[in-house]
């Protein structure tokens, strides 16, 4: 199909005119989390009851409705995450700009019958906030939504992300079309070098720098990647980016194909995230088909081509050239670094891979100029950052700030503080928040009011990473989640170099005897030096940054550590050889079970004096505690 | 010993993946891919065929099918369970889960699969899905904030079926 300049205007204009004869609109979101509370189910009800109540159900963007629906007419929509995970699923009803919060199937009979009837708000339904008990319409008024910055998230969560029309007729793809007809690629690269957009994949290189050198090699093939294998444990944004707003991806994409003058794309996704491919897969089809990829793009000569790779469980191919190599079809494995994949990557050609995010951000900074996105974030790092907001907090959930917003706006403000081991709001429980998944490190409470961006964090052994934000509560041992990491990264260390596979294991095998009670202080000396080679001895950001986490925790939780290894106690009671059984004397009732079902025979006593756990004898187990009827047995 | 030959139905089974994905080497990861959703696991005949048809060494299928960690050589349990140990889920209790699941299924350490062959149970890094922290999947469905009695309600009612 040859596609005409006006093309995108046409498709707007119909979708304009379908969105014209609706009334209302419910958004029901449809991200991963959502879908695994029941959202589609509540999405199906709803439209089962606005049908019996008579209503005009369109479920999908059509161009031939009738102008008028006597008694209404409802547009049933899914949206990608609409980022308040923890409060799903989120139905949202527009244009009352209505959130409805934790909904169920049962709900939906009254959600049709008082709201798209009869239209009034369900106030059980609205956000809770659980400090002033006040309830809050929407995203307009709620805490959670307001205390953030949208940019690339802006359509996430809105928009349709099956509807190519709805993110056309939302400026989409505009951008695109003016990198095309408009600029050159020395211009684009400029702009985006002006910028200061750095890539949000976790290295933080400057984007621009990327382009201008991959622009200076000469063709003729030369490939755009891009990199969603999304791999730290507890981040989730470039998910919920392709998932909410594939379009926006894509666009990002054909910029920087047209940046650098590439006509080959590759979007290499993960294979955890089958709602992603899916959802990147159609938009990818639905783009061809609308003739903004492909042959003669907006008119031109120019052509781009998306192809989808699934990844096949492999960390290590987040690292550039490992992910080169496996879309080669070979195992993941880092190559030395230069020549850069600017210079010689995918098939020897020169390739940019750029991370989701980054790529979602592009159109930003095309539609507001170099200076106009540096209107949000900080100097060095300007622009918002996406952050997957999780662990120990009232609100998980997707979030968006402007770089240089501080981490206590972000766990007390935009999370609203850190909850217990029971899910409970927890005035002062906080005590660490795990930043730069297992390439960053753990703050603690002083750098709270510390202005986040790439710089600050490095300097105090962190780093921004690609956006997971883990928060901790006091319940939590650090010298646990040091080991979590280390079995991480052992587990997906290639094997290439050496320091990098036998360093790591070596150095989860020093924290297990911290854990365990058999570790001197020599062990922690150990620890150091052997962090210090890892670094120097590996070839790529994996292996360099693999001992990270555990660095930081002797930084800012030594004492902890410490404490493991020369008083042999887990305050946290989280290491079970650390934290010895006890009987508690007040709830026992002297019923003799624990002593019974004790194999090594440690609990000794009677039902007059009561019953006693010898540590000496003790394996700890834990049966005389999964025995107690009454709690009486407390420790592990 | 092994028996390297590959029987015709296998073979062609085999030719139809390649002919459908693509007949270059650089195509082996989405081979291997559709080989293990078609055939469920990667038998060394299915790697041997995927060697002739892409003309690249067996030893290369082995490497690359033993070097990811979605590709298995050995058959899977007819459920697969797999509990998520990302960051957000391992704070919030995850192992005390797997350590229900693994002791209910009678799984001894480094053992994936149960012995009738019906679950396996496999740990993953991150779902993605740490807003529902801890996160288990059981064949495909996400059930999201749940504890060991919760899990271990949900494979009874799997077992149930």
């Amino acid at each position: 199909m040859t596609t005409k300049q006006e093309t995108l205007e046409k498709i707007a204009a119909s979708y304009r005119a379908f969105e014209s004869k609706i009334q209302r609109r419910v958004v029901v979101c449809a991200g991963t989390g959502c879908i695994a509370n029941g959202s589609l189910a509540i999405r199906d009800a709803i439209i089962e009851h606005a049908k019996k109540a008579g209503l005009d159900v369109v479920v999908e963007m059509s161009e031939s409705l009738p102008e008028t629906a006597p008694a209404g007419r409802v547009y049933m929509s899914r949206s990608g995450c609409q980022g308040f995970c923890q409060q799903g699923p989120l139905v949202t009803v527009e244009p009352d700009g209505i959130l409805y919060c934790k909904v169920n199937v049962s709900d939906a009979e009254e959600i049709v019958t008082e709201t798209l009837v009869g239209h009034r708000t369900i106030q059980r339904l609205l956000y809770l906030d659980p400090e002033s008990q006040e309830r809050f319409v929407g995203q307009k008024t709620i805490p959670f939504y307001t205390r953030q910055k949208r940019t690339v998230l802006a359509e996430c969560g809105v928009i349709d992300p099956h509807c190519i029309s709805e993110y056309i007729a939302r400026g989409g793809y505009l951008q695109a079309r003016r990198a095309y007809l408009e600029m050159t690629p020395k211009e684009i690269c400029d702009m985006v070098l002006e910028s200061g957009l750095r890539g949000r994949g976790g290295g933080g290189f400057p984007t621009g720098r990327k382009w201008l050198a991959a622009l200076a090699e000469n063709g003729p093939r030369k490939f755009i990647v891009c990199n969603a294998d999304e791999g730290d444990p507890g981040a989730f944004m470039d998910r919920s980016l392709m998932e909410g707003d594939p379009h926006r991806v894509i666009e990002g994409m054909m910029i920087a194909a047209r940046a650098i003058g590439a006509e080959e794309g590759v979007m290499y996704v993960r294979a955890e995230y089958p709602l992603a491919v899916e959802r990147v897969r159609k938009a990818v089809d639905d783009a061809v088909e609308a003739g903004v990829l492909g042959e003669h793009i907006f008119g031109t000569d120019h052509k781009f081509t998306i192809r989808i790779m699934e990844g096949a469980g492999a960390f290590v191919c987040g690292e550039e050239t490992a992910l080169l190599a496996s879309v080669e079809g070979n195992r993941g494995m880092p190559k030395p670094k230069p020549p850069f994949p600017a210079q010689k990557g995918l098939f020897q050609c020169p390739t940019i891979i750029n991370n989701v995010e980054t790529l979602g951000t592009v159109p930003l900074v095309i539609r507001d100029g170099a200076q106009g996105f540096r209107a949000n974030g900080t100097e060095s790092s300007p622009g918002t950052k996406t952050f997957a907001l999780t662990g120990h907090v009232q609100n998980t959930g997707l979030i968006e700030v402007p770089f240089g917003t501080t981490l206590r706006e972000i766990v007390f403000g935009v999370g609203e503080g850190v909850t217990d081991d029971d899910g409970k709001l927890c005035k002062d429980g906080f005590k660490s928040v795990q930043i730069g998944g297992p390439s960053g490190g753990c703050l603690t409470e002083e750098y709270l009011d510390l202005p986040m961006d790439f710089d600050n964090l490095r300097k105090v052994g962190a780093m921004v990473g690609s956006g997971g934000l883990v928060v901790m509560n006091k319940q939590t041992c650090m010298v646990q989640v040091a080991r979590f990491f280390m079995q991480f990264t052992q587990n997906e260390s290639c094997g290439k170099c050496v320091l990098c596979r036998e360093g790591t294991k070596q150095m989860l095998d020093l924290l297990d005897l911290i854990i365990e009670g058999k570790a001197t202080m020599e062990t922690l000396d150990t620890l150091e030096a052997l962090a210090g080679a890892i670094q120097k001895g590996s070839l790529c950001a994996l292996g360099k940054t693999a001992p990270s986490p555990v660095l930081s925790v002797l930084k800012h939780f030594r004492a902890e550590m410490v404490e493991h290894i020369v008083d042999k106690k887990c305050k946290t009671h989280k290491c079970r050889k650390l934290s010895p059984y006890a009987i508690n004397a007040e709830a026992c009732k002297r019923c003799g079970m624990c002593a019974k079902k004790c194999p090594v025979g440690a609990i000794t006593g009677d039902r007059n004096v009561g019953f006693t756990i010898n540590e000496d004898i003790c394996i700890k187990c834990g049966a005389c505690k999964a025995n107690c009827k009454f709690g009486a047995v407390e420790g592990a | 010993m092994q028996d390297n030959s590959v029987n015709n139905e296998t073979a062609s089974r085999v030719d139809a993946i390649i002919e459908r994905i693509g007949r270059h080497p650089d195509m082996l990861v989405p081979v291997l891919q559709a080989a293990q959703e078609e055939f469920k696991y990667l038998p060394q005949d299915v790697m041997m065929s995927i060697a002739q048809g892409l003309n690249i060494p067996p030893a290369k299928v082995y490497g690359v099918a033993t070097f990811y960690a979605h590709f298995t050589l050995e058959p899977k349990g007819r459920h697969i369970i797999r509990c998520c140990d990302g960051t957000a889920c391992h704070v919030k209790g995850s192992m005390a889960i797997m350590d229900a699941i693994r002791s209910h299924l009678n799984l001894k350490e480094g053992q994936k699969t149960t012995a009738d062959g019906n679950f396996s149970l496999e740990i993953v890094s991150c779902l993605g899905a740490c807003g529902l922290a801890p996160v288990m999947v059981l064949d495909e469905k996400v059930h999201g904030q749940s504890n060991s009695k919760d899990a271990l309600e949900i494979i009874k009612s799997c077992e149930e079926k």
